[in-house]
This record gives C-alpha cells, structure tokens and sequence, in this order.
C-alpha cells in the first residue's frame, strides 16, 4: 500500500473535529484513530467485566480480549514468551518497577547503573530515588559535539562495577537515535544487563527484543496511537522469574493468609488490583491499526519527513536546529534567535501549529546543551510535507512579529 | 494570526520584552525576592528599596519569555514612586483581569497605570502563560512581606 498521510488523516477524527489544525506534538502524545477510539467503546458497550476470576461468561470473554492482548504486544515485539509482556500504566511506571523489584532485590552499594545524557526524566528519576536507598552510583554517558552519544564513551564507562546500562532508543528532546544493539552486546560483554527506553522509537520503526537482546524494554500506550493510562514491560522470562513483586494487592497472588502470602508467576505477579483492561485492549487495536499500514513504511515516512523538515528548518535564517547527532528521526528540536520557545509556541498556536517547548522532560540534556528550553516538532503518520511547510511559515511569521528577522 | 494573539504580541509588549526597562541588580537593596515558574523555567529577581511605605527605586532581573519579562518591566515602571498601598491596588486590580476575576475599581489617579498593564491581559486566553505575566507581581509581593532579602515565590 503506498503512504498517504491525507488519507491517513481521515482516520483521526481529532483533525475533522479541529479543522487546519496542524499537529506536530506526536512525541508528547499521538492522536487516536477511530479504530481504537471505537474500539474501546465497544468493548466497554458489549464484553466488558472485570478479568481473571470471573466463573460467568462476559468475565471469561474480558478476560480473553485482555490476554490476547497481551499476545498482541508479544508479537508486536517479537518477544519469545507470552509472560515476558507486563501491562503497565506507562513507560514511566515500567522503569520505575525495575528500578524498585529488580534494582531493589539485585542492586548493592558500589555498584553502578550506566545512564546517558540523552535520558527523559523517567529514566533518570526513579534510579535517582534507589540510589539514594541503596547507594550504588549512578553514571551518564555523554553526547559528542553533535548532539549524538558518543558511543567509544559509553563503552569505555561499563565496567564491571555497571550492573545496568538504561538508555533511550531515541532521544525525546532532540531526535536523537541510539544504537541500543550494539549498546546491549557491549553491556552484556561485561556482565551488565540493559533496559530500552523505547517510547520515541516503538511508534517509528520495528523493535524485535531477540533480535536487540535487550533485558528490559518499556513504551507506552498513548504515543503509539493508543490510550492514555497503558504502556508495556518486556523483560526477559529468566529475569523476570526472579524479580520480587512491584505492588501488592488482588490478583497478583496465589494464597493469603496473614502470616505468609505465595505470589503468582510473572506477569501477573507483577500486576496487582485491576488493571487498565480497555487500555490494554485499546493498546492491541492501536498496534493492529500501526502494523496494518507497515512498519517499514512508517519508518520510511518519518525518515523522509525528517529529512524534509531538516531541509526546510535548516534554511530558515535565524533558526538552529539542536543538535541530535548523525541519526535523527520523527522529531526536530530547534532555537529561534531573540525569542523564546514559549513565544514561539504561543505565536504558533495562532497559526493552529500545535508544538511544544520547554524542557522536554530532559532538563540534563538541555543543560549540557547550554540551553533552558527548546521548540519541538515531532511527526506522525497524519504529518505530511504540508505540515512542515506551516510550521515554518508560522516560525517566520513569528520571527516578523518579534522583527528578529524582517525578510 | 488570531485576534487575542495580535492583542498579546503588541508594540508595547515586545518593546519591554526585548529591552527591559530597569534592568539590573540595585546596589543595596532594602528588599529582594526571586520568582520562579517551574512550568516553563521563567525567572525573575526583584530589587526594592522602600523608604517607609515609598517605592524609592525598584528593578529586576530575570530570564523568560516576551511576557514574563516585559510585565516585570512595565510593573517597575509602574510602581517606581508609588506607596505599597497604590502598588498592591494595581496588582489586584491587574491580577483580577488576567485571571478573570471580579473587577476591581482603582482611584482615578492609578487608572493610567492600570492601563498601561491593559496589553498584557491579553494572556487570560492563555492559562499556562497567566502564571508568567503576574511572575514579577508575585516576586515584589513576596519581597514586600518577607521584609528582607532573598525570599523566594513559585508560580505553578
């Protein structure tokens, strides 16, 4: 099927209910298509109930939508088992449950966790909050001159001492792509185990977890054109198997008595109370409508329109593209010369053009960079050429409005 | 361009953005405050010196966007030779209209100040920027009341 991003667009009622709205914010959060937002509603109007549990026929017929879609992640992901894949709220609380039952029960003061400069706060944050319970050494690997990770640096910082590399698949603030394989073969020389933030790059191109040999991988639900509230946990079945539970509470067990508790095996272990069942269901149909226009043909579009905005911003007098390094996708983040990002934004927004500045949930990265905030434009399959080619006449009307630059 | 946004990006505004008025750090200051929006990172320091109840000399410094430190300029414009009293009715009249408040009637002779703040409350269309327009206010209430140096007031 070849790409059309305007019949595409049809299927996102948001762009029918917003006319001329131009949505370049897909790295905060994608738009729904109508697939999922029916989709949802429907299993809310005709199969819902709770799961597991449930001995009459509408919790079984919950409970199997729920778990087939946990089938669906699996293969989306290439994941060798079916309990390799935990439902999550998001990516944020993925990490945070490694960090709290796996780091928890396997981290031990002098020990390090090798993070990068490229990092989003949720990668940042929750191994911050475990150092300081357990006292082991939190490292970052830097960026070189270009924006890019410098990779001869990450390899010479694992040492035998780094017992986890957690690192972005693709940088959210600037574009940024990491090459996590090679990442993970270079952990995994030295002992170390790796945890894939693959927010950015889940949506954008095929992730095979075999194939990356990554021990832990988490995205979230709503980037990818599902719902908001779900996201995913891969972990490898070994790893998994060993770790203690999360959270405690209804479901995840397998007797309670007052004295002593038997927890269930992954992943329900891992998912205590009632889970987000339509978010996950959601999630499926959301993964279904992304497979169906192909991967590879998602990973081609954002490509090209990377490489276009690239071209176009890069000839706006007056702008500067950050720097993200040799290999950037899907998203560009940019300074205009004499006004701020918020005024960019702000200025944007009359013209419909939906961006986002600031920090980006990166406030390390920016720092490294010398700058406090950023204009961001991220793609998705609805953006097409058009989009940019707003965007940056909405720059330049802001640019005359702040008469920074006059042509 | 829409209407509220031309409103808010004014002559006026971009002038006091782009080139402060008041500027700097005083020398001995008798009171100072740092505001601080975390939201969007937007600072300012105020600088006062009161001569009892007078505004002898006030300034600022600070980093942000076109708002945040264009309402900071103006407001040290404003306020300079005011008593806290006239200072504190400007706010609260100022504060009602971006946030939508109940208006609030001003003596005559603090009219023409209050309307020199009109371009500014262009950003009640805008909730995420109301906090960065009334940032400066907040840091020389906050100044005021901490009666000494160094306080510091967060928007969120």
């Amino acid at each position: 099927m070849s790409f059309d991003p305007q019949a595409l667009r049809r299927d996102f009622p948001i762009f029918a209910n917003n006319p001329g709205l131009v949505y370049l914010d897909s790295a905060a959060s994608a738009q729904k298509p109508a697939a999922v937002i029916d989709g949802v509603s429907n299993f809310y109007r005709t199969d819902y109930a709770n799961i597991h549990r449930g001995v009459y026929r509408l919790s079984a017929k919950s409970t199997e939508l729920y778990e087939n879609a946990r089938e669906r992640v699996r293969k989306f992901l290439n994941a060798k088992h079916f309990g390799e894949i935990v439902f999550v709220r998001g990516a944020t609380e993925g990490i945070n449950l490694v960090a709290y039952s796996w780091g928890g029960a396997f981290l031990k003061p002098g020990d390090e966790v090798l993070l990068t400069e490229l990092e989003h706060h949720a990668n940042i944050v929750p191994w911050q909050i475990l150092r300081d319970r357990i006292g082991f050494k939190i490292v970052a690997a830097p960026i070189d001159a270009t924006g890019g990770l410098d990779l001869a640096k990450l390899e010479a910082l694992i040492s035998p001492r780094t017992k986890l590399v957690a690192v972005t698949q693709l940088a959210n603030a600037t574009g940024a792509m990491v090459p996590v394989e090679t990442i993970a073969r270079l952990a995994h020389a030295k002992g170390a185990k790796i945890l894939v933030d693959g927010c950015q790059a889940a949506p954008r191109l095929a992730v095979d977890v075999q194939a990356l040999d990554c021990d832990f991988y988490v995205f979230s639900g709503h980037k990818i054109y599902g719902p908001t509230g779900i996201g995913v946990l891969y972990a490898k079945k070994a790893i998994l198997d060993a770790m203690p539970p999360f959270q405690g509470g209804g479901d995840m067990i397998l007797n309670v008595t007052f004295e002593k508790t038997e927890f269930q095996e992954p992943p329900v272990r891992f998912e205590a109370g009632t889970p987000d069942i339509s978010g996950a269901i959601g999630l499926a149909m959301a993964l279904d409508y992304v497979d169906a226009i192909g991967r590879d043909a998602i990973l081609a579009h954002e490509e090209a329109l990377t490489g276009y905005g690239v071209d176009i911003v890069s000839r706006l007098p007056g702008v500067r593209l950050v720097g993200a390094g040799q290999h950037r996708l899907g998203i560009l983040s940019l300074e205009v010369e004499g006004i701020h990002p918020h005024d960019v934004a702000t200025l944007l927004d009359g013209h419909k053009v939906a961006v986002r500045a600031g920090h980006h949930c990166a406030q390390p990265l920016l720092d490294k960079l010398g700058l406090g905030a950023t204009t961001r434009a991220s793609f998705g399959v609805y953006n097409d050429e058009r989009d940019i080619d707003a965007f940056a006449a909405a720059v330049k009307a802001a640019q005359r409005t702040f008469k920074t630059v006059t042509r | 361009m829409t209407m509220d946004l031309r409103d808010l990006y004014q002559d006026i505004i971009l002038d006091h953005g782009q080139h402060p008025r008041n500027f700097h750090a005083l020398a001995h200051p008798s009171h100072s405050a740092n505001g601080h929006n975390p939201l969007c990172g937007d600072r300012v320091t105020i600088y006062l010196d009161l001569d009892g109840d007078k505004i002898k000399d006030v300034s600022f410094v600070g980093r942000g966007y076109a708002i945040s430190q264009a309402s900071a300029s103006l407001m040290t414009e404003i306020v300079k030779g005011k008593t806290l009293a006239e200072a504190d009715a400007l706010f609260k009249s100022f504060h009602a209209k971006v946030t939508g408040g109940e208006e609030i009637s001003l003596p005559s002779e603090l009219e023409d100040d209050a309307e020199r703040l009109e371009p500014l409350t262009g950003v009640k269309t805008y909730p995420a920027r109301v906090k960065c327009a009334t940032l400066a206010w907040h840091a020389f209430e906050a100044a005021v009341k901490s009666g000494a140096l160094g306080a510091t007031v967060k928007t969120e």
